[in-house]
């Protein structure tokens, strides 16, 4: 049973990213990032780490995810009439056919010998940590105390990240001086 | 008692792994080059966890893993912004169509 939970959850995860990447559109992407979101969560709890799934279910997609489709929705172009303008640069090279099938093969190229180095990898190890009984407990416990007493400074410092990274993206985002004089282009 | 072999747990991590690297090195449009880098940083926290699951007194990976998503969120947010003024200016988001420092 817990079998067939694991192949289900690392299924819809593999499923989710794979079709990130074959996906055209922007924003069926954003949604099948949420597939895959939802499916490590669910490995996440197989893991017997329940409160990373709820932590990640809250941060990922309740979080992040909105905020990337925030972004997708803000940064949509639609198809924009032919330009008839002289003034455009040509299109770089990576834009026609030739580009693209090249650039496709050499990132498969390279993602699928990093996953075959990286399974020979993991088949030829011995970990001695594997041979471990495992129990299941809950975790919040023990992710309370540890986050008041070995982990304080890195979660002081977690919060003042998180305080600059708002005050800085929302300064960003908001930052209208310098481009208004080009928006209208 | 265990129910999954942790190793299929490695297995799934590095498969996210390699899938988020083909989508950052594969994709033009700046946001999917993001989800990329989440994808990544997933595929982390999976292999940080399934260890962590042996170490029940410290949780030691686990909590990598919970400052791992902070800094993430934190990442996400501040690349968004900065890809939204970049839209603003360039009117695209399209990482191969950026090839002007000043326009």
């Amino acid at each position: 049973m817990l079998q067939l939970a694991f192949y289900t959850f690392s299924a819809l995860a593999l499923f989710g990213a794979l079709a990130v990447l074959f996906t055209r559109n922007v924003l069926y992407a954003a949604f099948f990032l949420l597939l895959t979101l939802l499916g490590v969560a669910g490995l996440f709890v197989l893991a017997s780490a329940d409160f990373l799934a709820v932590a990640q279910i809250m941060i990922y997609v309740g979080g992040v995810l909105v905020l990337v489709i925030f972004g997708v929705m803000l940064t949509h172009k639609p198809e924009l009439p032919a330009n008839t303008n002289s003034q455009q640069p040509n299109k770089i090279a990576s834009l026609n056919r030739a580009g693209a099938q090249a650039s496709w093969v050499v990132a498969i190229l390279v993602a699928g010998c990093l996953f075959i180095a990286l399974y020979t990898l993991l088949i030829r190890a011995n970990f001695i940590l594997l041979d471990r009984p495992v129990g299941w407990q809950s975790t919040v416990n023990t992710i309370g105390k540890q986050l008041m007493t070995e982990y304080v400074v890195p979660f002081e410092i977690a919060g003042i990240l998180l305080l600059a990274a708002l005050v800085g993206a929302t300064y960003l985002a908001s930052l209208q001086l310098k481009s208004s004089r080009h928006a209208g282009r | 008692m265990q129910a999954v072999d942790s190793q299929f747990f490695l297995f799934v991590g590095a498969a996210l792994f390699s899938i988020g690297l083909a989508v950052v090195l594969l994709k033009r449009h700046a946001i999917v080059v993001l989800m990329g880098v989440e994808l990544m940083l997933n595929a982390v926290n999976v292999n940080l966890v399934a260890f962590s699951q042996y170490d029940p007194d410290r949780l030691q990976g686990q909590m990598l893993a919970l400052f791992v998503m902070v800094v993430a969120a934190a990442e996400s947010a501040v690349a968004l912004a900065i890809v939204l003024q970049v839209y603003r200016h360039f009117r695209t988001a399209q990482l191969d169509e950026l090839n002007e420092l000043k326009q």
